[in-house]
């Protein structure tokens, strides 16, 4: 023992954010033996990098097969409007009956359609799987004897599943935005209720703010599946958890009688995004749902590297 | 090895799930029904001689505080009965006040005819029913004989509030709601201002009216007459859809006691009404016109006969929603009776007979705080349900949440009237223009449709007005440069060329750029004008609205011949209609004000308190693996492989896994670990990579302690308890990957000697799920050599091989222990550990129970059989089971 060195330099609890890592690594090797207590260029800062996540979740069928469907979503959904009865004469100003009236039109009836359903499904898939599956693999135990820092696996992997969430939320309309306007054509918006029409060049940055809202809503699915997935070695456990608590609140939603408690169910405010596309956009929606789902998620988030951490890796 | 993650999520899920069941059940629990009603029958005297029984069918509710409380009376809308109200009567019990519902004459149980809340019939009911209240005690009383008593209504009931207010001083106060002031000017309406003579009769709403009381079916039929009816009781009486059932049932109860099962004649005819108001309506409804005995009849149920007699404190509710009583009617009453002094306050709520939110709640609120001001004197004049001179309720967009529409409160200290604090002046545009009356009068315009609204459940935002073609004319101003809130009636004078008596409608569209032109609450008004060849002007009073034309939008006139909803001539005419003045006169108050909505006050501590609480959660978490003394590393042992020393492990059900373990292991051993399943093994290697916490005692790395994520495990390359691979890439690449999880330089990886190692050959760039059981261990066990890691530990690494490699194997460890590594087997074959190991640990049960070089253990054994001693034997002997 050697009472007169700096513990912390000393010390294997590295914070996973790596920002204490370079003292350790640049620092003069003054301790005997090998390497300083670890092999010859290692550094938990440089564990897992982002790439390397990326690359070992991008391969899985998964992955591949959930953005084929995104992708494909909206060519099935151009085809399906195209064998649709055509022209029956009501002109309803459902978002529906809307969808046909140009690529804007298009690509918000895709997202009002997925939001709700398919986009959790994504999420969930991306963040309940991540770490479900590798104790599910018993890769889990090498990553962190390799050693990769608890803290920081979980953040690179949290990090890459998100990326790949957003990725999801983002595609979906964005290709939808492609097929509706090879298909239907580059129109100014028609905002379903009222049937203004709104011009595409001024919609065009809203729609990037529904999207971006779009995708956090969905955080609090994420961090509920990433929550479950630090928790379990069951993947679809973790997924299906996470998309059972979506259907929970979403029933409890249509529960008048709970008044205004239901403001605070983290799905209440996930359409809160067709605010932005009315002629005169009310974000207040918007920004209950960013605060209520930013709560749940920190709160989750902190809760999973919390559990993770004092976890006993059995798996 | 699965089971404690996943109890631990399913734990969560359901706690969650229990924590959302336990807010629905609070938020669902009944609140317990204090107040006992009782229903009792209270006969009174009336007829303009005072000589006619009527046997009013009521129901008392109880003060629930108890002792002497002011009295509510509540009466219930046309169509329905006491039952209509019995919602609201609990309620206002609950709040400290005996009422008391009753049905009126000729509804419900009650005996006798309808007379349309006559001075002579209805007032002088009601005038008994609080002789009665005053003889309670539960009823505090002004004076002996003069309860202290308010009344609240809506549509016929709140009429029956107004009248008896009149000619009853006894009345202390009074909240009638949706309620006419001149019955006559609602069913003849005239927007020129000639008053009923010359209105045009409102035929839709009128035969609803008189019909929905005729009960003119056999019983067990009448539910068609009493849907009918609903739609006046259910506006009047929000939440709709129970009222209408209601009214339902009401009509058939008093068919059941008025008459035999066969209806006669009479009955069809006029239902319960009175013969004498029944024969006006008939012939008023036959000719389309009023006459002056059917004008002098309904003023005489009307408000407009008592002028100045209406002096108690008032609050009128009028619904924005209403083409039977519109928002003029309340205007009137609230004039009358703020000339006498009194105090009055208006209300345009969204609702009326059209239908619309109803707003229930918010009105039970304004009303309870009413007679709290003035019949309790308690209500501060800010308190419940808020209260201004003025109220409107305007649309506060959508709520994010459920995509309904949100209601705002505008007010004001000051009600201005219909014609508004200012006006400002819009210039219409538009030629003179011929506009037929088709023959019959037939198809016919649309704007509002009795009862469509109630029974579409709309929000009063859409309308469904139409015009036809040919018989509309339509002046339009040009588009809006700022927004225009108009509150109250617009006024434009129009010219009528032609010949002979024209009936027209008025109405004023908003016109956007997109969308189909609403029609603000489906209102027109009505006027009848003779036509001269010269142009006769006329001034319209268009329907009092309140409503936002957005800047951008276009106001738009529209005169037409026809409207559904009223008698229109059948004679076919062509009439010229020209804008006398293009100014459209527009009343606004610009003293009425929204009250702020900004963000809730948790938008922003939401997200903060999360903050917070994360960080205490991360915190927290970390400092108690913090508070772990002697993490600095041992220089005494560093060079030492591995020092384990007092370690102990349990299981969560506190049995020893690991109890007590200490050992050491020095350079260029290969040390087996040996003992029977369930001996610790695994447990101690997974607290040796890191895995698991270990509850006491410590493991060094080359001096360095062991915790999960510590640098010195980048020394230690391991396989315990099988392979871990990605299934869907292939041996090479998840070797390739896992080096470059280590994030290690690639070229310290020794890649090719440890796939040598693993002898996969062209089976490398296969995806691993399809390798067999022996090939995944190979792999697995190249994994842990990458890097050539100073200690190696290896978890029955000969499990699934054959016996060739099991030989390789021990070469190639034993190859790896003469390179100054080390090299820690586990295992529970003896033979395995005798031909490969040097050292050997024995375990079991958790424990240490014999540690040293292999040949120092079979030393101590003595020869069995005369053949060596065999480690089988001395590990029997050494765990104390008998050979």
């Amino acid at each position: 023992m050697s009472p007169n060195r700096p513990a912390t330099d000393l010390t294997g609890d590295v914070p996973a954010d790596g920002r204490a890592a370079p003292v350790a690594q640049d620092g003069p090797d003054t301790r005997g033996g090998d390497a300083g207590g670890r092999a010859p260029g290692y550094a938990p800062g440089r564990t897992l990098p982002l790439r390397v996540e990326f690359v070992r979740q991008l391969r899985r069928r998964r992955t591949m097969g959930m953005f084929g469907v995104l992708l494909a979503l909206p060519w099935v959904l151009v085809v399906a409007f195209q064998f649709g009865p055509a022209g029956q004469g009501q002109s309803s100003l459902r978002l529906s009956d809307l969808a046909t009236a140009g690529g804007l039109n298009f690509a918000a009836f895709a997202l009002s359609v997925s939001a709700n359903f398919l986009l959790v499904v994504a999420v969930a898939l991306f963040c309940g799987d991540t770490v479900a599956s590798e104790a599910n693999w018993s890769s889990l135990r090498y990553l962190l004897a390799a050693p990769v820092p608890r803290d920081r696996l979980l953040r690179q992997k949290l990090v890459v599943a998100l990326t790949y969430s957003a990725a999801a939320v983002t595609v979906l309309p964005l290709m939808a935005l492609l097929a509706g306007t090879l298909a239907f054509g580059w129109n100014d918006i028609t905002v379903p209720g009222t049937g203004e029409v709104i011009p595409a060049a001024d919609v065009l940055p809203k729609f990037a703010v529904v999207i971006g809202y779009a995708l956090v809503s969905q955080l609090v699915v994420a961090s509920v599946a990433f929550l479950l997935s630090v928790g379990t070695d069951s993947p679809l456990g973790a997924v299906g958890g996470a998309v059972g608590l979506v259907i929970v609140s979403t029933i409890l939603q249509a529960v008048e009688a709970l008044g205004s408690l239901r403001e605070f169910l983290p799905t209440f405010w996930n359409t809160a995004w067709l605010d932005a596309l009315a002629p005169e956009p009310d974000y207040s929606g918007m920004v209950k749902g960013v605060a209520v789902s930013v709560t749940y998620s920190v709160i989750l988030v902190a809760l999973a590297f919390r559990r993770f951490r004092r976890r006993d890796v059995v798996s | 090895m699965a089971f404690p993650g996943g109890r631990r999520a399913l734990a969560i899920v359901v706690s969650l799930v229990i924590l959302m069941a336990a807010g629905v059940t609070w938020a669902l629990w009944p609140s317990d029904p204090v107040v006992k009603d009782r229903d009792l029958v209270i006969p009174v005297m009336d007829g303009p001689s005072d000589d006619q029984r009527v046997d009013l069918d009521a129901t008392f509710y109880p003060p629930a505080s108890g002792g002497r409380a002011p009295a509510v009376l509540l009466a219930h809308g046309f169509g329905g009965s006491k039952e209509s109200v019995r919602e609201q009567a609990g309620r206002l019990a609950g709040q400290g006040y005996a009422v008391l519902t009753w049905s009126a004459r000729g509804f419900g149980r009650s005996t006798g005819q309808i007379a349309l809340n006559s001075p002579d019939y209805e007032v002088k009911d009601v005038r008994g029913l609080i002789d009665w209240l005053a003889r309670r005690p539960e009823v505090r009383l002004d004076a002996p004989g003069d309860p202290r008593v308010g009344i609240a209504g809506g549509s016929y009931g709140g009429a029956i509030a107004l009248m008896t207010a009149a000619y009853d001083s006894r009345v202390d106060a009074i909240v009638p709601q949706i309620t006419w002031y001149d019955l006559a000017d609602a069913l003849f309406p005239d927007a020129s201002g000639k008053g009923p003579v010359n209105g045009v009769f409102k035929k839709m709403w009128a035969g609803i009216f008189f019909t929905s009381a005729a009960d003119r079916l056999a019983p067990g039929g009448g539910s068609g007459a009493g849907g009918l009816a609903g739609l006046a009781g259910a506006a009047a009486q929000p939440p709709g859809g129970s009222g209408g059932r209601e009214a339902g049932q009401g009509a058939r109860q008093g068919a059941g006691q008025a008459g035999p099962a066969t209806p006669g004649p009479d009955q069809v005819r006029c239902g319960r009404f009175l013969p004498q108001i029944c024969e006006m309506y008939q012939k008023v409804a036959e000719t389309g016109r009023a006459t002056q005995d059917a004008v002098d009849l309904l003023r005489r149920s009307s408000p407009v006969s008592v002028p100045g007699r209406i002096k108690v404190p008032t609050l009128l509710l009028q619904g924005q929603h209403d083409s039977l009583f519109p928002l003029s009617h309340a205007d009137a009453n609230a004039r009358a009776i703020a000339a006498t002094g009194a105090p009055v306050e208006v209300a345009w709520f969204n609702g009326g007979h059209d239908g619309g939110d109803g707003e229930a709640d918010w009105l039970s609120g304004r009303t309870t705080g009413w007679f709290d001001r003035y019949l309790k004197g308690t209500g501060s004049p800010t308190g419940d349900g808020g209260s201004a001179a003025f109220t409107v309720t305007r649309d506060g967009g959508r709520d994010p949440g459920t995509r309904r529409p949100v209601l705002l409160h505008a007010t004001g200290d000051r009600y201005p009237g219909l014609t508004g604090g200012e006006r400002t002046t819009v210039a219409l545009d538009g030629p003179q223009q011929p506009i037929a009356n088709p023959a019959g009068g037939s198809p016919a315009s649309i704007s509002a449709v009795p009862g469509l609204g109630g029974l579409l459940g709309g929000t009063g935002g859409g309308s469904i007005a139409l015009d036809m073609p040919g018989q509309a004319a339509v002046f339009e101003s040009a588009p809006l440069a700022k927004p225009t809130q108009v509150t109250g009636s617009p006024t434009i004078t129009i010219r009528v060329y032609g010949t002979g008596e024209a009936t027209l409608f008025a109405k004023l569209y908003d016109v956007s750029g997109g969308a189909l032109p609403v029609l603000p609450s489906s209102l027109v008004a009505p006027l009848r004008v003779t036509a001269s060849e010269a142009g006769t002007p006329v001034t319209v009073t268009l329907p009092a609205i309140d409503r936002r034309f957005d800047a951008g939008h276009r106001m738009r006139l529209v005169v037409s011949t026809t409207d559904l909803g009223y008698a229109t001539p059948a004679a076919p005419a062509v009439y010229r209609v020209a804008l006398d003045t293009p100014a459209l006169e527009l009343p606004g108050d610009a003293a009425l004000r929204t009250p702020a909505t900004g963000p809730a006050w948790w938008t922003w501590a939401l997200p903060l308190v999360a903050i917070v609480a994360a960080a205490v959660l991360l915190l927290t978490g970390r400092a108690r693996r913090g508070t772990h003394a002697g993490d600095a590393p041992d220089a005494e042992s560093a060079g030492v492989p591995l020092v384990i020393s007092g370690l102990g492990k349990r299981y969560r059900n506190g049995e020893k896994a690991v109890d007590d373990l200490s050992f050491r292991v020095e350079k260029g051993q290969v040390l087996g670990l040996l003992g029977p399943n369930g001996a610790g093994k695994t447990t101690t290697m997974r607290m040796l990579m890191g895995l698991i916490h270990p509850d006491e005692g410590e493991i060094r790395i080359f001096g360095h302690r062991v915790r999960p994520g510590a640098p010195v495990l980048s020394r230690l390359g391991s396989f315990v308890e099988g392979p871990g691979f990605l299934p869907h890439l292939s041996g090479r690449a998840n070797l390739e990957l896992y080096w470059q999880a280590t994030g290690r330089p690639p070229q310290d990886a020794h890649m090719e000697e440890a796939l040598e190692i693993a002898g996969l050959g062209v089976a490398l760039e296969r995806a691993v799920r399809t390798y067999s059981q022996g090939m995944r261990q190979r792999l697995a066990i190249a994994q842990a050599m990458l890097g050539l890691p100073d200690l190696l530990v290896l978890d029955e690494p000969t499990n699934g091989l054959d016996p060739p490699q099991i030989a390789e194997m021990r070469r190639v460890l034993r190859a790896y222990a003469e390179r100054g590594r080390t090299v820690i087997v586990s295992s529970h074959l003896l033979a395995e550990v005798e031909q490969t190991c040097s050292h050997v640990v024995v375990m079991h049960r958790g424990r240490l129970v014999s540690a040293g070089p292999v040949g120092d253990l079979l030393g101590t054994a003595a020869a069995v059989n005369g053949g060596g001693p065999r480690l089988e034997d001395v590990f029997l002997d050494l765990i104390g089971e008998s050979r």
